[in-house]
C-alpha cells in the first residue's frame, strides 16, 4: 500500500515536469514583468507586432495582484533573477534602493542620443517621476531611471445629472471651498450623497490633504515641512486638516467615506448614488464600464485659499526600468523607445483608456479624458519632491484625517499629535 | 532490538522533520536575525542594530499595541460566539433530525468562499449607500429605528461588526471539527446511560462534554490562530486600520513591510507576534489540562 | 396513550425549533453563495443596479469567457495537481508524525511536538523572501517540486495538531490486539489507526485541499512561467488594480469554488460515519 503511494507520487512527479519543455531560441527575446491586468491584452497585442516587425520577441507576463507582484520583484531582486524589464510599486525610496542595488539600468544617455529625440516625446512630469535630480536627498547619481508609458492625475469628477437636479449649473463645478461646501448643504437637504472616494485605503485621504497644503502654504512650505523646518502645528496645516472637518460638517462628504474602499467608491459614482467622487484618471475606464451612460466631468478640488494655485497628484501612472543585469540591454532600450513611440502610445491610450506619457500621442481621446490631461498643469507628486517624509508620519497624518472626520479629534490635536511623531522620527534619524 | 526499536519510531516522525527543518527552521532563522537588522528589503546591505527594533515595539510602538488588543477582542469573540454556535450546530446536526445532510453542506459554504466575495456580500448587507442595508431595514421595521447606523464607519461598532463577519466566516470550520469529533464518542454510551434513566441533559454533561474537552481545546487553540493573523476581511471590509479602529497585527507588518520598507523592523514585529501567540496558547492549553 | 402523544408532541416542538435555528443560520450561508451565482450571470453594468436575488439575466456564456480568458485550462489542471499531491503527502506525512506522538515513546518526542505547535503559531512575515531565496540556492524556483514541497510544509503543523488530538482520544485496545497478532508499527498505524482516524482525516484532507486550492501568492513569486501557475492566480488577473471585470471574476470564484465543494461532499460521509462502524469493521 504505501509502495503504490510513493508510486503516485513519482508518478505525479513525472507528469508535471513532463509539462516544461525547455525552449532554446537563438533570437534574442525579451521579458518583461508588469502588474497591469487591464493593459495586458493591448500589451501582447503591441508584442506580436514587434514580433513582426523586427522578429525580436517580446515576452510580457502578467503577475497581478500589484501586492504580490511587489512582493514578486522584491524577491527576484535578492536573487538577481529579475527580467530584462521591469515596473516598480512603491515610494521613491525604494525606487533609489533598486538603483543602489545595482538593479536598474541609468537611461540617460538613451534619452538624451540624438538631440534628447526620446526624452522629448514624453510629459517632462511624467519624466520627473522617473528622474533623480542633482543634489537629491537619495544620494543617487542625477539621471533617468525610468521609461514613463503613461500618466494619470488624481482629480475630482461630478455627476452632471445629479448637479441639475440640486438646481446647480452642470457645465459649471465649484471652484471654491465655500462653493463646494454650499452644495454640501443642499446635497445634506436632498438626501443625497456628496463625496466619494476610497478612504478607508488611506492614501487617497494623504493626496487630497496635500493638495490643499500646496494650495495653502505653496510648494516651498510643504517642502519645508518635510525637510522638518516648518512644523505641522502651523497654523497653516491646521487650516489643512481643518478643511476636512469643514467638509464633513457641512454634509458634502459621503456617509461611511472613512471606511470605503475605492472599488465601492467607484460602483457608487458610476451608479449615479454620489454627486462628487474624488479619483484617479484610470477611473474613465471602470466608469465606462459600470455605466456607459455615465455623464460627468472632472474637476480640479474647489480651492481653499486663492494664495497658491491649487495642485493634483499626477505624472507617470506606471514605468517601466530597464534591468542593469540583462544581457541584451540595446535590444530592451530599443523596444521600449518603440513602445513609447506616439503609434504605439496612441494605441495604449485608446485601447485602455489610459492617458499617453507620450505627448504627441494626446490627439484622438474622449473629451473627458482631455480634461483629465490638462489637470497635468498642475500635477506634482511626492516623486518629484525630491525629499520623502518619514513612513510613520504619513501614517499618523492620513489617520489623524480619518479621525477628524468622525468627530474623534480636533484638527489641532491631529497636528499636534503629528508633530510629535515627526520630531521622534528626526531624532532617530539624528542618532544614526 | 531496542535501537532497531528507536530507529522504526523516529521514521514516523522523519518527513515530517525534515521538510519540516528546510522549509520552516531555515526561513524562520532567516527572518529572526533579520529581525535585528535595519533592512529595506531590497539592498544588498544591511545594518545591525542588535535589540533596537525590539525596544521600539515595546516601549514606543502603541499602533502595535493596539492592534494586538483589537485582535485579542476579535479573538474573544470568536471564541465565544464562533464556538458556541459551531458546536451548537454540531450538535444539532449530530442528532436525528431530517436534512442534517443538507445542513452539513450549507454550514460549509462560508470557509469555502474567498475573502472577496465575503466582503462584498456583507458590504451589501451592512452597508447605506453601496449596498442594500438590509441590516439597518431590519431594525427600522422591528421598531429600533435608532439603532440604524453606518455599521462599518462608526468607531464604535466596525471592529466588532467585522468580527461577527469573521465569527461568520469561520464557524463552518469549528462545526467540522466538532461534528467529527462527536462522531469519536461510542453510541453505546448513550444507550447505556438511557438505559440507566438518564435524561438527555445528564447525557449531554456526563458523557458528551468530557469527552469533548480534548477537541474543544483544539478547536479553542485553532480559533485563536485563525483569528489572530486575520487581515483580509479587514481590508475587503473597510479598507485598512480605519484610524487604528480595526488595525490587527498582520495589518501592521506589512505596514512596516511595504508602507515603511523597515523589513527588519516587520520580522522583529512578527517574532514578537509569534512568541506571544506561544504564550497563549501555551496557557490555555494548561489551563485545560489542569480543569480536566 | 395520551403519555405517548406528550412526548411525542414534545420531540416534534423541539425539533421544530432545532430547525428554524439551522435553518435561520443556512439562510446566511447561502446568499453570498446565491448572490456570487446571480452575479456571475449578470452583465457588468447589471450587477450594482439590479440587486435582486432574482436572476433577470442568464449570462452562461460569462462561463465560457472565464474559462477562456483566463486560460482556465491550464491552470484548473495546475491547480488540481497541486492539491492532489499536497494533501496527499500532508495526509500520510503529517498522521505518521502524529501518530508517532501520540502512541510511540522516543527521546525527544515532546520537544519535538512542541516545536511543531510553536511554528504553527508564529507567522513569518518576510517568509516569501526567505523562501524563494532557499529554493533558488536549492535550483527548486520555478518548478512545482519546489512549491508542492513549500505547500507541504504549510500544512504541516496544524495537520499533526489536528491528528494527534484525535489519536489521543482513540482506545488502544485494537492497536494492542494487532500489536499480539505480530503487526508491525508501520502495519499497525496504516490498518488500524488510519481507517479509525478517518473522520479526523476527512477533517484534514478539507483542510488542506481548501488552503492548497485558494493559494496563489507564493506561487505567484517562485513560480516565472503561466504554465505552472495554478488556477487562483488566473482568477487575479480579473480583479484588476482599476477595472475589475465583476461578472466574468463571480464566474471565476463559482469555476473554483466547486471542486472544492466536491471534496467537502466526498469527505463529509467519513466525517460523519465515523468511528463506530470502523471500529465494528476492524
Amino acid at each position: 500500500m504505501r509502495r503504490r503511494g510513493l508510486g503516485i507520487i513519482l508518478f505525479l512527479l513525472f507528469v508535471i515536469s513532463g509539462c516544461c519543455p525547455v525552449s532554446v531560441d537563438s533570437k534574442p527575446s525579451i521579458s518583461v514583468w508588469h502588474w497591469m491586468t487591464d493593459r495586458d491584452p493591448a500589451f501582447q497585442e503591441l508584442a506580436k507586432k514587434y514580433e513582426a516587425l523586427t522578429g525580436v520577441k517580446v515576452n510580457f507576463e502578467l503577475y497581478a495582484p500589484s501586492d504580490a507582484y511587489s512582493q514578486k520583484i522584491r524577491a527576484a531582486a535578492q536573487g538577481t533573477n529579475l527580467p530584462d524589464v521591469f515596473g516598480i510599486l512603491g515610494e521613491k525610496r525604494d525606487f533609489a534602493s533598486f538603483i543602489k542595488a545595482g538593479h536598474i539600468l541609468d537611461i540617460t544617455s538613451y534619452m538624451e542620443a540624438n538631440n534628447s529625440n526620446w526624452k522629448n516625446n514624453f510629459f517632462p512630469k511624467a519624466l520627473a517621476v522617473n528622474e533623480f535630480g542633482p543634489g537629491n536627498s537619495y544620494g543617487i547619481k542625477p539621471g533617468i531611471f525610468g521609461v514613463p508609458i503613461d500618466i494619470m492625475t488624481i482629480q475630482m469628477v461630478y455627476n452632471k445629472k445629479l448637479f441639475e437636479q440640486l438646481g446647480l449649473n452642470p457645465n459649471r463645478p465649484p471652484k471654491t471651498l465655500q462653493e463646494f461646501l454650499d452644495i454640501g448643504v443642499k446635497i445634506r437637504a436632498a438626501g443625497m450623497q456628496g463625496l466619494v472616494s476610497g478612504w478607508g485605503e488611506v492614501w487617497m485621504i494623504d493626496c487630497l490633504a496635500n493638495n490643499y497644503a500646496f494650495n495653502i502654504m505653496g510648494k516651498d512650505k510643504v517642502l519645508a515641512t518635510i525637510r522638518g523646518e516648518v512644523a505641522y502645528t502651523d497654523p497653516d496645516w491646521v487650516k489643512v486638516f481643518s478643511i476636512f472637518k469643514r467638509m464633513q460638517d457641512s454634509g458634502v462628504l459621503a456617509k461611511g467615506l472613512v471606511t470605503m474602499i475605492n472599488k465601492s467608491a467607484e460602483q457608487i459614482f458610476a451608479n449615479e448614488k454620489a454627486v462628487f467622487a474624488f479619483n484617479g484618471s484610470w477611473c474613465v475606464n471602470v466608469y465606462k464600464g459600470m455605466n456607459p451612460s455615465l455623464e460627468y466631468g472632472a474637476m480640479l478640488p474647489p480651492a481653499a485659499s486663492s494664495q497658491y494655485p491649487m495642485a493634483i497628484w499626477g505624472g507617470a501612472g506606471s514605468s517601466f526600468m530597464v534591468n542593469a543585469r540583462s544581457k541584451n540591454k540595446e535590444e530592451v532600450v530599443k523596444f521600449l523607445i518603440w513602445l513609447t513611440d506616439q503609434d504605439q502610445q496612441a494605441y495604449l491610450a485608446q485601447a485602455t483608456n489610459n492617458l499617453p506619457a507620450n505627448k504627441n500621442s494626446l490627439t484622438k481621446i474622449p473629451e473627458i479624458l482631455a480634461q483629465f490631461a490638462r489637470g497635468m498643469d498642475y500635477a506634482t507628486h511626492p516623486n518629484v519632491w525630491g525629499v520623502s517624509e518619514f513612513s510613520l508620519v504619513i501614517e499618523a497624518f492620513d489617520r489623524g484625517i480619518q479621525s477628524i472626520i468622525i468627530g474623534e479629534k480636533s484638527p489641532e490635536q491631529v497636528a499636534s499629535d503629528v508633530q510629535k511623531i515627526k520630531e521622534r522620527e528626526m531624532a532617530k534619524k539624528r542618532a544614526k | 532490538m531496542k535501537i532497531r526499536d528507536a530507529i522504526e519510531n523516529y521514521t514516523f516522525v522523519l518527513p515530517a522533520v525534515t521538510i519540516f527543518s528546510v522549509f520552516y527552521i531555515i526561513p524562520f532563522i532567516w527572518v529572526f536575525q533579520l529581525g535585528m537588522f535595519e533592512w529595506d528589503g531590497i539592498s544588498f546591505t544591511r545594518v545591525f542594530v542588535g535589540l533596537q527594533n525590539f525596544k521600539e515595539i515595546f516601549l514606543q510602538d502603541s499602533n502595535w499595541w493596539q492592534s494586538m488588543w483589537n485582535a485579542s477582542y476579535i479573538t474573544l469573540i470568536a471564541l465565544t460566539f464562533q464556538n458556541i454556535l459551531a458546536f451548537m450546530l454540531a450538535l444539532a446536526c449530530d442528532r436525528e433530525i431530517r436534512m442534517k445532510n443538507f445542513y452539513r453542506v450549507i454550514f460549509f459554504i462560508p470557509p469555502v468562499l474567498s475573502e472577496v466575495v465575503v466582503g462584498m456580500a456583507w458590504r451589501f448587507i451592512i452597508n447605506d449607500i453601496d449596498g442594500a442595508n438590509i441590516i439597518n431595514r431590519m431594525l427600522i421595521g422591528m421598531g429600533f429605528g435608532n439603532l440604524a447606523h453606518n455599521w462599518l464607519s462608526d468607531p464604535n461598532t466596525a471592529l466588532t461588526t467585522v468580527a461577527l463577519v469573521h465569527c461568520w466566516k469561520g464557524f463552518g470550520w469549528g462545526f467540522l471539527i466538532f461534528l467529527a469529533g462527536l462522531q469519536t464518542i461510542p453510541r453505546e454510551l448513550y444507550e447505556a446511560a438511557r438505559v440507566d434513566g438518564a435524561s438527555a441533559w445528564q447525557s449531554f454533561k456526563k458523557i458528551t462534554m468530557p469527552l469533548m474537552v480534548p477537541v474543544m481545546v483544539l478547536v479553542a487553540i485553532l480559533t485563536v490562530l485563525g483569528t489572530m493573523q486575520v487581515f483580509v476581511l479587514i481590508v475587503s471590509l473597510v479598507g485598512g486600520e480605519f484610524a487604528g479602529h480595526t488595525s490587527v497585527p498582520v495589518l501592521r507588518i506589512l505596514a512596516s513591510m511595504r508602507g515603511s520598507s523597515r523589513f527588519g523592523y516587520a520580522c522583529a514585529q512578527g517574532i514578537t507576534f509569534g512568541m506571544v501567540l506561544v504564550a497563549i496558547s501555551f496557557i490555555q492549553y494548561r489551563f485545560s489540562k489542569k480543569g480536566h | 396513550m395520551k403519555h405517548a402523544f406528550y412526548y411525542k408532541s414534545k420531540k416534534v416542538a423541539i425539533n421544530t425549533l432545532i430547525h428554524i435555528f439551522l435553518l435561520s443560520v443556512s439562510v446566511t450561508c447561502l446568499y453570498p453563495l446565491l448572490w456570487m451565482i446571480v452575479s456571475s450571470l449578470k452583465t457588468q453594468d447589471m450587477i450594482f443596479k439590479d440587486i435582486s436575488l432574482i436572476p433577470h439575466q442568464f449570462r452562461l456564456e460569462n462561463y465560457v469567457l472565464a474559462w477562456k480568458e483566463g486560460g482556465f485550462g491550464r491552470n484548473f489542471f495546475n491547480s488540481i495537481i497541486y492539491t492532489v499531491s499536497v494533501v496527499f503527502g500532508i495526509v500520510i506525512i503529517s498522521s505518521m508524525a502524529a501518530y508517532a506522538f501520540s502512541r510511540l515513546k522516543f527521546m525527544g518526542s515532546k520537544f519535538l511536538f512542541i516545536m511543531f505547535m510553536a511554528a504553527m503559531m508564529i507567522p513569518i512575515p518576510g517568509s516569501f523572501v526567505a523562501l524563494y531565496v532557499l529554493l533558488n540556492k536549492l535550483h527548486l524556483r520555478n518548478t512545482p517540486i519546489g512549491y508542492i514541497l513549500c505547500m507541504i510544509n504549510v500544512g504541516l503543523s496544524t495537520s499533526i495538531f489536528l491528528l494527534k488530538t484525535f489519536f489521543d482520544k482513540m482506545p488502544k485496545e485494537l492497536e494492542d490486539a494487532a500489536r499480539i497478532d505480530g503487526c508491525s508499527k508501520i502495519g499497525i498505524w496504516w490498518h488500524v489507526a488510519l481507517p479509525l482516524a478517518k473522520p479526523v482525516l476527512a477533517v484534514v484532507v478539507v483542510f488542506n485541499a481548501l488552503a492548497v486550492w485558494n493559494e496563489y501568492i507564493l506561487a505567484l513569486i517562485i513560480f516565472d512561467n503561466r504554465q505552472f501557475m495554478p488556477l487562483q492566480v488566473a482568477l487575479q488577473t480579473f480583479q484588476g488594480e482599476f477595472v475589475t471585470n465583476y461578472p466574468l471574476l463571480m464566474a471565476g470564484l463559482t469555476i473554483t469554488a466547486l471542486p472544492i465543494i466536491i471534496v467537502y461532499l466526498l469527505m463529509q460521509k467519513y466525517i460523519v460515519k465515523g468511528v463506530t462502524q470502523g471500529a465494528v469493521v476492524g
